[in-house]
């Protein structure tokens, strides 16, 4: 049980490098918000498994519930930041 | 019940996986944001209804049932939050002016 803990958390570790490069690569700011909101979301099972990996689950479920709020949080500040900027739609460069 | 706990989590992984693909390889933004939000929710309901069924087969204590209200508010939590977000993104998308992807017909 432990094994599919450990192999389960670097599966969910390795699908948010592949959000990361949206994150970084997106041609529009929305879709850096889109990378950060799936990251973000991820994280919280990732937390539980740490908990289930090391038996301090009573610590680390708070944990993970307060970084779920905070996640909303962000994006949601985010999208309403960007709701009123012209020029969303063109490609930026770095 | 371990079973049904590994099957469980392997179709939360399967879920988050194909959000993944579908953030990296569809075309346009809407699109993207389609892929990510829904099948992320689903993802990770299945996995928290995966996590509270190995922490009431573990030991069945009041802990334990408490630490699954816990988890149960944390999915409640996800649900309603995440479609939130997921609309506020793409309220900010329709306008700023985006236009959806379509096919070119030339």
């Amino acid at each position: 049980m432990d094994n599919l803990f450990l192999y389960s958390a670097l599966i969910i570790a390795l699908i948010m490098f592949v959000s990361l490069f949206r994150a970084v690569a997106g041609p529009t700011i929305l879709d850096r918000i889109i990378g950060v909101n799936a990251i973000g979301s991820k994280t919280v099972p990732l937390l539980i498994l740490i908990g289930f990996m090391y038996e301090r689950v009573e610590m680390l479920i708070d944990i993970a519930l307060a970084y779920a709020m905070l996640n909303f949080i962000a994006v949601l500040a985010a999208s309403r930041f960007f709701q009123k900027r012209k020029g969303l739609d063109k490609e930026e460069e770095l | 019940m371990i079973y049904l706990t590994g099957i469980l989590m392997v179709a939360g992984l399967i879920f988050m996986f194909g959000a993944a693909v579908g953030l990296i390889r569809l075309p346009d933004f809407y699109s993207r944001l389609h892929a990510a939000g829904m099948l992320d929710t689903t993802g990770m309901l299945l996995f928290i209804a995966s996590a509270s069924i190995y922490t009431l087969w573990q030991d069945f204590s009041l802990d334990s049932v408490f630490l699954t209200a816990k988890l149960v508010f944390i999915a409640v939590f996800i649900f309603i939050t995440s479609p939130t977000a997921t609309h506020a993104i793409v309220d900010a998308g329709i306008r700023a002016g985006m236009e959806p992807w379509t096919k070119k017909d030339n």
